[in-house]
């Protein structure tokens, strides 16, 4: 099996035209930025004005809660029987998979910021929009960019069963593969594709450290048994990130 | 129950088991793993950012790879239960290790004041106040596990995933509604079942929200 797969890999023909490998990658990563980046434009201002109004904020984790139980091969094969055949109908549910994410972390993050960075924003004359966007927002972006990573693993992840409807991608070779039994091929498909999730992974969490601003940024030091270096500061300002601390969601 | 042409009954029960006998597996397995990422910094260095990859990891890939590794038949359902346990684990590991890091240390040391032993404090003290927080990784390794079920039926393995990809190859709407609407409806059961089970594990919490 091993050989086969490197001969797979190995066929010029796999490298290039619409079917080769680098084609199939680009595909892929264009119907991932592209649902994405649709669903970050609905999601994120969305959840950043719950966050900031505190209304609904109920029904915005509710609805993330309940989005997650939807199977993702279900929605995919409705919206195509529904919407007909293309690249619209797949990546219209690509979209609706990539929302609650994107929602929740958005609203999580403005409505955890410090509340007396924002009473004092209040306090200095800053208007409603203002404090949003420069405090609530600033604070945000960890807990957002951790649902951005999410959301984009998932639409990677649901772009490879997309394949299943007409959608090109890596996952053609995976369901191509399969319908004429052609092992190495479905084996080959889901190491790039595995690949490409990791590599795309990592590329965000460093794009992440890069951005996150203020003290969370310094916050490089550990202890030694593994908890963050206590800096009382940098945790008032980032009180946003809770949910990845349990001792503080406890209280 | 009949529908579509299909035996609605044995779909709906291969797909909870599933869905669920993964679920508590990786629940066993991520346990002691947990536990050794939260005393050691060595074995969390390696498990947390190896579950992080292990869960990047598209299931269709995952799927995939199972039979070559395992050398299992391609169209057997271990794949799909493999590789569920393997989310559940990645998932939860990490909840574990976090949960016992939450449990206050004074906690910790006045349980061993009063005289519990290692093993003791683990499972009478430590454990017990980490519920909540196994509760709420369980939950959410138990509702993707039921949505992720149904991506085995593109590999033909059944559950009610299976009516989705026969509906979708009949043109027949219906039949891949009822796939969603059941998977949706089992998610939620166990669901509510793992709270009711948090609950009665915490009955302390009760009290306390009584107040």
């Amino acid at each position: 099996m091993l050989g086969r797969l490197v001969e797979w890999f190995t066929d010029p023909a796999q490298w290039s035209g619409s079917a080769g490998i680098p084609a199939r990658v680009l595909e892929h990563l264009g119907y991932t930025l592209l649902a994405v980046a649709i669903a970050a434009v609905i999601a994120l201002p969305v959840g950043a004005v719950i966050g900031h109004t505190r209304r609904g904020g109920l029904a915005v984790v509710g609805v993330a809660n309940g989005l997650r139980a939807l199977p993702e091969l279900g929605v995919l094969v409705l919206f195509v029987l529904l919407l007909g055949l293309g690249l619209l109908p797949p990546t219209l549910a690509l979209v609706l998979l990539a929302i609650p994410p994107l929602l929740a972390g958005a609203y999580a993050g403005v409505a955890g910021a410090d509340p007396g960075a924002v009473d004092a924003a209040r306090g200095i004359g800053m208007r409603e929009h203002q404090i949003l966007l420069q405090v609530e927002v600033p604070s945000a972006v960890p807990l957002m960019l951790g649902g951005l990573r999410f959301a984009t693993l998932q639409v990677i992840a649901t772009a490879t069963i997309a394949a299943y409807v007409g959608l090109g991608g890596l996952g053609r070779y995976i369901i191509d593969g399969f319908s004429v039994r052609d092992f190495p091929q479905m084996l080959g498909g889901a190491l790039i594709v595995a690949v490409l999730s990791i590599v795309v992974e990592l590329v965000l969490q460093v794009l992440g450290r890069l951005v996150t601003p203020g003290p969370d940024r310094l916050r490089l030091g550990r202890r030694p048994d593994g908890t963050p270096t206590p800096n009382p500061a940098a945790d008032a300002l980032t009180s946003a990130s809770a949910p990845s601390h349990p001792e503080r969601v406890d209280r | 129950m009949r529908a579509f042409g299909y035996d609605i009954d044995q779909l709906v029960i291969a797909h909870v088991l599933l869905a669920i006998i993964p679920v508590i597996l990786g629940m066993i397995i991520a346990l002691p793993l947990g536990w050794w990422a939260h005393r050691s910094r060595g074995a969390r260095r390696v498990l947390v950012p190896l579950s992080g990859a292990l869960y990047t990891i598209p299931s269709l890939a995952l799927i995939v790879f199972i039979p070559v590794v395992l050398g299992t038949p391609i169209l057997s359902p271990v794949n799909v239960g493999l590789t569920l346990t393997i989310y559940t684990v990645a998932l939860l590991v990490r909840s574990v290790a976090e949960a016992l890091d939450a449990v206050p240390a004074s906690v910790s040391l006045a349980a061993l004041a009063v005289g519990y032993r290692p093993a003791g404090l683990l499972l009478g003290v430590q454990l017990p106040l980490a519920v909540p927080v196994l509760t709420a990784g369980l939950r959410v390794a138990s509702v993707s596990s039921f949505s992720l079920v149904t991506v085995g039926a593109l590999v033909g393995i059944e559950s009610l995933g299976t009516l989705m990809t026969d509906g979708f190859q009949q043109d027949y709407t219906a039949m891949v509604v009822t796939g969603i609407v059941g998977s949706i409806a089992l998610a939620f059961i166990f669901d509510a079942l793992w709270l009711g089970l948090g609950r009665a594990l915490t009955p302390w919490s009760r009290a306390r929200a009584g107040v």
